[in-house]
Formats: C-alpha cells, structure tokens, sequence
C-alpha cells in the first residue's frame, strides 16, 4: 500500500495510449511530406517551421544530435539575416547533407593482382546474403569471375541460400560443412581463387550483434586468415545496414569498423518507407562512405549510393 | 553516453535539490534531457511529444519524493509512465477452444522470424503443448530449409509439403492444417515470408491466409533495432490484419528498443516475448519493467528512485512494527491502511505485495465471497463514525457505542462487533508477527512462529 505514495500508474491514466495514439494518426494524417509543406506554406522563418524541420529530420533516423546541429547552423544563418527565404532552408539543409556524405567518400581500393577479396559484414538480418547475390551478380555483369565463400557455417540453411545465390549469378560457391570453422573455409575459398586467378572472392560471414565479443573476434581471426593468404586482403569490408534500423546504426558501424575493419557500407532494404537517416551520423563520426543501396529483392536491385538523390529521398513522402 | 546523464541531470539540478514540488522550471532541463534520451533509443518523434506533454502536466505541483531531486522525480514520473503503457496488457498467448490453434508469424525481412518461430514452437512444448511448424515462405532462397534445420533441432515436427503443392503459401498452410489435425497437433506455427508493409500484393496475400486459418494469434515480429519506421510498418501490418502481438527480437544486443514504445502505441497491441539470442531457447516473455529501463537508459536514476522507495516502505514499515510492540495500533491506522489499500485497485492483486499487510489481508481475504470493495466502504464507514477517542482505544466501545456508530454509519450493531473482531484478531496477529521479527533479530535463532499458530477460530 505504501506504493501508493508514488501517485498511482493505474488508475489516473486509463486514457494515455489513447492520446499517444491519437497524436501519431494525427501525424500520419499529416505525413505530406513535412518539409515541403512547412517550406511552400510559410514564408516566415519562425520556431515553428524549425521545429518541423527537427521532425522531417528525426523522423528519417538522422537521430536528435545530427538533426540539432544541422538545425542550429540554419538557424545561425537566420540570425544572420543570411536567409530571408523559407525555400532556401531547404537547399541549406540539403547541401549540408550532402556535404557530410560527400566528405566521407572514398574511392574503391585498386587491387592489381586478383583475387580482390570483398567481405561481407552484419548483424543479423540486415540482408548479407541477398547483397552478395547482388554484388556478384555486378561483377559477373563487368565480365569478372566471382567466387562465392559461404563462411557463415553458423545460421540453419545459410549455406544452402547462398548456393542458390550462387545458381542464379553462375558464381562458383565454396563450401564446407554447417558448424566448420568460418576461417578454414575462407582460407580454402582464397586458396582455390589464388590457384585459378578468379578476380573476385566475395565472403559470406554470419550475422553477429555487435555485442558479442567472442563472435567480433571471429571476423578479427578471419581478416588476419585473409591477408595471409592474400596480401592485402580483405581489400574491402562492408558493413551491411539495413535502413529500418535506427540509432544503433551507429553503434554496429563503430564495433565492426573496430574488428574487421569495415571499409563502406551498404544500406538495404531502401525500398520501404525508411529513409535510413542513420548513415549520415555514421559519414560524419566514422567518415564511412556509403557504396551501395538495396532497393529491392532481384539481383538487379543494388545501385550505387548517389549522396544527392539519397538526401532527396530523405525528405520523400512515402 | 547515458550514463552520463544522471551525472548530467546532478549538474543542471544542483542549485535547486531540495527543493519540494515540481515546477515548470525545475522540470525543463530533465525534461529536454529525457526527450533526448527517449528520441536516441528510437521512440517515435511524435510519442516522445505526446509523452513529455502528458507527463509534463501530470508531475506539476507534486511533490518531491524524501531524497529525490526534482529532476529525478520527474524521471521516476517518467518510469511509471512508461511501464504503465508497456505493461498495462497481460501478455498470454490466445489459443483457440478446438485445436489447432494458429499463430501467424508476419513482420518485415531479417526481423528474425523463422528463429522465433522455432523459439516460440519450443516454448510451447514446455508449456505442455504439442505444437506443428509450417514454412509458407516461398520467396527467399533456403527459407524453408532453414526452418526444417532448426526444426530437426530442436526435434519439433514440421510439415514440408509435397514437391506438386509447395509452391504456394495458401496450399501449403492448408495441408498444415490437416496434418496437424491428423497428428493431433494442438498448434499450428505458420512461419510467413518477409515483406514490405508496402508492398501491396504479399499484405493481401496475409490476409487471404488469415481468412483461411483464423489464426488465435498473429505476431508481429520486430526488430529491437527499428527506427522512427517502426510505427509505419507495424501500423501498416496491424491495419492489414489485427495483429494480435508483438514479439521483439535481437534483443540481445545493445539496441536501447524505443521501437517498442512506437509499436506499442501505434497498434495498441502487447509485447509479448522478446528474442535475446540465437539458441532456440533464447527466448522469454516481455518484462515491461527491463525494456523501461532499457529505453530510458538512466541505470543510475532509475536504481536511486527504487532505494529511495524502498527506504520509505521500510520507515513505513518501522513505524508501524514500533506501533505494534507499544499497542498504537489503532482504528484509526487500520482504516488508513484499508483506505490506501483500496486506492490502489483490485485487492486480490494487491495482497501479496504488501509484506507488512500479511495477516491483515488474511483477514481481508475473509471477506472474500461477498463484495469485496462493499465491504471494505462499510469497514470505513464504521471506523468514521467513531469519536477520535474510540478509535484511539477501541476497548472504551461499550455497547451504547456500538449502537451509535452503527447508525451513524447506516450499518448494523452485528457489523461493528465484526469489525472490532477483526481489528484485534488483526493486531494480535500484526504484534505476534512483528514481534517474532524481533526476536530473529535479536535473538538470532528463535524462529517466526508458523503460521499455524495464528488460527483462531
């Protein structure tokens, strides 16, 4: 009875779901895209119109710091009488953007002598397997030969839906049995490349939550595998990030850059409504750039990341 | 970066601790911290906004708890706030009267499906059930075979299908069906593919397997991960087909999981059971009070506010066994303690929180059979129609006393007797208890007498 000291959970409040729930129809209702709405409505700049370009940027997972900044130096410009139109707003913000993303990009590494070794890195389900369908698919359209390494010896049928992969692109796959050690597969994969000079060997690792350290020291154990067998290797890492994911974004590219040395990302599952916001704090704290976005399930449906068209889409209605 | 927060929150509050109620402007520095923190654990924007607004009216004016700072108290209003959004719902599973029962496993792709499905398949076998896994996912390369691997596994059947029928979802779940109603199966686990909330034609082709399963249950399975898209995918599934809960997986890791507040809010529908790794026995129900502290992230605040309130039920504590052993029990506490019981709600849930309150409530339990919540107006009734003076010492009550008070309270001579007879069984009981504590402590080896030893009729 002493709990009722505190003010009661349950009684007062039978109807805040309600209300919460209220407010987020209203915002859907709403949902044309914010930013436009808020930039050919109005002419005035005012603390309404910045607070609607907070919404338009947090809610496409920018996350709350990346967006207070990018506000705040608008709004400094404001101040300064530098903008007198809403409509520039808009190209501010998105220059800036656009800014960030361009700063982190980098050019794809040049291996000279094949097999360039590409590894594939994520937390689970973030579409690893599906991106390295796509990928080879790419290589294999440029006129290279592609080996597939099936190194996530870990997930139930992981193997199986990599040899289909495998099937559809005409990429080679090797295998080892579910549970053997993923650098003994990769060393035999790299070996068997070397031997044939196959100009790409991409790497099919399991998904991993960050978190787990012993799992992050496997991926560390398998790039040391690598540049023994291939000096140089793993000349790229991408981190596969799956857009619906919201601030933790961050902290998998910042775990995974650590162990395996993540060299760009790819961001999938663009096709939905989420805008994947999250990569912009990651280009501007990790200064990783973006290679690829996942529009979709085809082989054909991974497109080089375009900084401009991406921040576009960033204030998309959907 | 949250644990700084409360060091954050120290700092913009150490000119104003002390101070005793909550005002506009002792709250507004937490406030804007809280919102940053819900917003960074993926809380959707507009619940972050609805919340601070609804907390923000609630916690003005009231009072700052003993050691508190305003700026925790409003964190603790917070918490209560939370849990009361996330735990306001049992969360059972359903399961129809004529087996098989069906649960339908829908979400977006890599939310972690089929391994929850396997999860959940073992789960239930614990629970007594006999339960029969289908993979209606024809899509994805090896979908199928993954389940049939975990499945094997986890030695829980699963139904494949034969090569003519197996490409299509609807045939497929049907043929389940009758298999698990052959095998006498009592549930029927339906792993679905991965797909897009928008994606027109896999959302229509759910809804034609829930018109022909008329599953108990349909669980959305969501990543801890999710972002602000969380309320658009699971509004857009719930819309499609009433979801009827929410399983929320990788919870493993060190995602803070706002999308549960979103998805929660957005559906109206419970969490319940979260994924926390990839072994098939990874899996356990919701606990509101973990994903509430998860999400706001103040590990410190949070575990001060809990020993602050346990320091006050143990002075609460205190003073009444001090009570007891001085005979100051009196009415007039008893009615307090019945008061403050009943503004807490059903008593039936109440009775065993309360440690102090054992025998009392076996004596409320008497009252069982009739209206409770009657019965208990009627107890205070009566004790409000005694002098001060009585209900400091009740033997003055003669039985002219009694007479008075049971008009003045509209009930019967017969019901004051009853009442006065529980008060000293109560108190008996109280004194003995209290009492036997005191002896453990002091004289470290005399037991609490059983309970036995309390019967008195």
């Amino acid at each position: 009875m002493f709990r009722s000291l505190f003010g009661s959970t349950t009684e007062n409040e039978p109807n805040l779901l309600e209300r919460l729930k209220q407010g987020i129809q209203k915002t859907r209702a709403g949902f044309v895209s914010m930013l436009d709405d808020a930039l050919h409505g109005k002419k005035v700049i005012d603390a309404d119109l910045l607070e609607e370009l907070e919404y338009s940027l947090i809610t496409a997972d920018i996350g709350v710091r990346t967006a207070s900044e990018v506000i705040e130096s608008v709004r400094q410009r404001v101040d300064r009488h530098l903008v007198n139109d809403a409509s520039e707003i808009r190209s501010l913000i998105r220059q800036h953007l656009i800014e960030v993303l361009q700063a982190s990009e980098t050019p794809t590494p040049l291996v000279t002598e094949p097999p360039a070794v590409v590894m594939v890195v994520g937390v689970n389900g973030a579409g690893k397997t599906t991106t390295i369908g796509k990928l080879a698919h790419r290589f294999k359209a440029e006129g290279r030969s592609v080996l597939l390494c099936a190194a996530d010896t870990f997930r139930a049928a992981a193997i199986e839906q990599l040899e289909v992969w495998g099937q559809r692109t005409g990429a080679e796959v090797v295998r080892q049995r579910q549970g053997s050690d993923p650098s003994a597969v990769l060393f035999d994969a790299l070996q068997s490349a070397k031997a044939r000079r196959i100009d790409y060997v991409i790497v099919d690792t399991a998904g991993r939550l960050h978190t787990k350290a012993n799992l992050m020291a496997e991926l560390e154990k398998m790039t040391r595998t690598a540049k023994r067998v291939v000096p140089g290797a793993p000349h790229e890492v991408l981190l596969v990030l799956d857009a619906t994911t919201g601030q933790n974004g961050l902290e998998q590219a910042k775990h995974f850059t650590e162990s395996s040395g993540v060299t760009g990302i790819v961001l999938t599952k663009l096709d939905g409504t989420a805008k994947g916001g999250v990569v912009i704090a990651i280009a501007r704290e990790l200064n990783l750039p973006i290679r690829y976005i996942g529009v979709g399930e085809q082989v054909n449906d991974l497109l080089p990341f375009e900084p401009e068209r991406f921040v576009e889409s960033l204030f998309e209605t959907s | 970066m949250f644990e700084n927060l409360a060091e954050k929150l120290q700092r913009v509050f150490k000119n104003l601790r002390g101070e005793g109620k909550l005002t506009a402007e002792n709250m507004e520095a937490a406030l804007k911290e809280i919102r940053v923190a819900l917003l960074e654990a993926d809380v959707h924007f507009r619940v972050v906004k609805q919340l601070m607004e609804s907390v923000k009216q609630k916690a003005l004016g009231q009072e700052v708890l003993g050691s508190l700072s305003p700026s925790q108290q409003v964190v603790k209003i917070v918490r209560d706030e939370l849990l009361h959004i996330l735990g306001s719902h049992t969360s059972r599973l359903r399961l129809a009267s004529e087996p098989p029962s069906v649960i339908l496993m829908v979400g977006l792709q890599g939310s972690g499906k089929t391994t929850s499905t396997a999860k959940l398949a073992k789960f239930l076998v614990k629970q007594g059930h006999r339960p029969l896994m289908v993979s209606v996912d024809v899509y994805r390369p090896a979908a199928r075979q993954q389940l049939a691997v975990l499945a094997r596994d986890i030695q829980i059947p699963i139904y494949e299908g034969v090569p003519q029928e197996s490409d299509k979802p609807l045939e497929l779940a049907r043929a389940a069906r009758r298999e698990a109603l052959q095998s006498n199966r009592d549930v029927l686990l339906v792993d679905t593919a991965g797909r897009l909330h928008i994606d027109d034609e896999l959302m229509s082709e759910l809804q034609q397997l829930k018109e022909l399963l008329n599953p108990s249950e349909i669980l959305f399975v969501a990543d801890a991960m999710t972002g602000q898209d969380a309320v658009k995918s699971a509004d857009e599934f719930h819309k499609r087909l009433g979801i009827t809960g929410v399983i929320l997986t990788k919870m493993d890791g060190d995602a803070r999981g706002g999308a549960a507040l979103s998805i929660r809010t957005v559906t109206g529908q419970p969490l319940k059971f979260v994924g926390v790794g990839e072994r098939t026995d990874a899996f356990e129900p919701f606990h509101p009070d973990r994903a509430v502290s998860r999400i706001l992230g103040m590990g410190d605040v949070l575990s001060l506010i809990e020993k602050v309130e346990q320091t006050i039920d143990q002075k609460k504590a205190e003073e009444m066994q001090r009570k007891l052993l001085d005979n100051e029990f009196t009415l007039e506490d008893f009615r307090d303690q019945l008061k403050q019981l009943r503004k807490l709600g059903p008593l039936e849930s109440l009775l065993g929180m309360i440690p102090q309150l054992g025998p009392l409530a076996k004596e409320l339990k008497k009252i069982k059979g009739t209206d409770q919540e009657k019965e208990l107006t009627k107890i205070v009734a009566i004790i409000d129609s005694m002098t001060p003076k009585e209900r400091s010492n009740h033997m003055i009550i003669n039985g002219s006393r009694r007479r008075r008070i049971a008009m003045g309270s509209g009930t019967t001579v017969q019901d004051v007797n009853n009442l006065l007879k529980q008060y000293t069984q109560a108190r008996l009981m109280m004194k003995q208890i209290s009492g036997g504590m005191l002896g453990k402590k002091f004289g470290g080896k005399m037991k609490l007498p059983s309970l036995d030893a309390f019967k008195f009729r």
